[in-house]
């Protein structure tokens, strides 16, 4: 589980327009670089960002080589009920990082 | 030597020191930030964004979580990371009372470590030991900084004062030739900046990672192909006093986000 941050509102009004901001500490090696010896430093980036809300897919990105470390990704997202967010990174060490964070709709 | 004689060298003296005094501490100080671009700028004011809060996420964690021998965490002597230790970073460096060690908020946060937690003491640059002074600098967040020069501290001072002074490296260059005499002119596509600590520890998108003043101060040394001293040396926590008194009215303003 790497390091996270995420920002987002705890409550909102049914059919507002949400904005969900957020970090995770990572390397992002690209896979291009060599290592002091010569060898090459296998790449390891996150690679897909899912989001679910209430079980729902609400946000799904890849990520590619040419993303710096410690990757910020915003998205919205509509106050539907409530219900917990699942926010969940991959990488290609296999390492996968879940955070949750419930939202109130009133 | 004739008294006029001596009369008109102590005037000399006088005027070649009072050049040297009118460039060591800038007339109006120039946060860090100001040197650089706007689209930087955004990024360091955006709590959501700027990638530095990270180590924040870490610092809190570290904060609450009992460590060591003595099986207690920060938050059982300081209380709410929220609330606690409130403008004592901006006293940082000081000199420990009795001892004559100039400690900078790393190394005392290092001290308490080993002595009331019984626990081993973070690296350098370590995620823990950055995250937490960060936690600490931020409860200090918009103030000046405070520092002692006098007594104890006015050894160390002077110290500082003069390696900003010294020319070193290969390049045969002083800190004060950059950031003194050629501040907002063009270097390597960056602008000179007044050398002020007030943003750290900063975000470096170079080392596309939080780091202290030190590790900056390293780089210095690097740039200016002068020898690069260790992570809280004396010379290092020297400048770093000298830098703090330097800043004079400008608040502190880590974490910052420079190139």
């Amino acid at each position: 589980m790497s390091t996270t941050r995420i920002v987002m509102p705890e409550t909102a009004r049914k059919g507002e327009v949400i904005e969900i901001r957020t970090l995770i500490r990572h390397e992002m090696e690209t896979g291009h670089r060599r290592d002091h010896t010569g060898k090459p430093v296998p790449r390891d980036i996150v690679h897909t960002f899912t989001v679910t809300y209430a079980g729902d897919e609400v946000f799904r990105t890849e990520l590619f080589p040419g993303v710096a470390a410690n990757p910020y990704i915003a998205f919205t997202t509509v106050a539907v009920a409530t219900g917990d967010l699942e926010f969940t990174w991959l990488d290609d060490q296999g390492r996968r990082t879940v955070e949750t964070r419930r939202l109130s709709v009133t | 030597m004739t008294r006029w004689g001596a009369t008109l060298l102590c005037l000399g003296i006088a005027s070649v020191l009072s050049v040297s005094a009118r460039a060591e501490r800038p007339a109006k100080p120039q946060p860090g930030r100001d040197f650089q671009s706007a689209e930087t700028r955004k990024l360091e004011a955006d709590e959501a964004a700027n990638p530095a809060y990270l180590w924040l996420e870490d610092g809190r964690r570290l904060w609450r979580h009992p460590a060591g021998a003595a099986n207690r965490s920060c938050e059982s002597c300081h209380g709410a990371s929220e609330t606690a230790l409130t403008g004592v970073a901006a006293r940082y460096p000081r000199v420990v009372p009795g001892t004559g060690r100039l400690v900078n908020i790393e190394s005392r946060i290092n001290d308490c470590r080993v002595t009331r937690q019984e626990a081993p003491a973070f690296k350098a640059e370590s995620t823990e030991l950055l995250g937490l002074t960060l936690l600490v600098t931020l409860r200090s967040r918009g103030m000046p900084r405070q520092v002692v020069i006098d007594g104890p501290a006015a050894p160390i001072f002077e110290r500082g004062r003069t390696l900003w002074m010294t020319r070193q490296g290969q390049t045969n260059l002083a800190c004060s030739q950059c950031h003194d005499d050629n501040v907002g002119k063009s270097l390597r596509g960056d602008r000179i900046s007044q050398g002020q600590s007030d943003g750290w520890p900063a975000y470096r998108l170079e080392w596309q990672s939080l780091g202290s003043l030190h590790r900056r101060l390293r780089a210095c040394s690097l740039g200016t192909r002068a020898e690069v001293l260790d992570y809280g040396s004396d010379d290092y926590l020297a400048l770093e006093l000298y830098l703090a008194w330097r800043g004079g009215s400008l608040p502190i303003s880590s974490p910052g986000i420079r190139r």
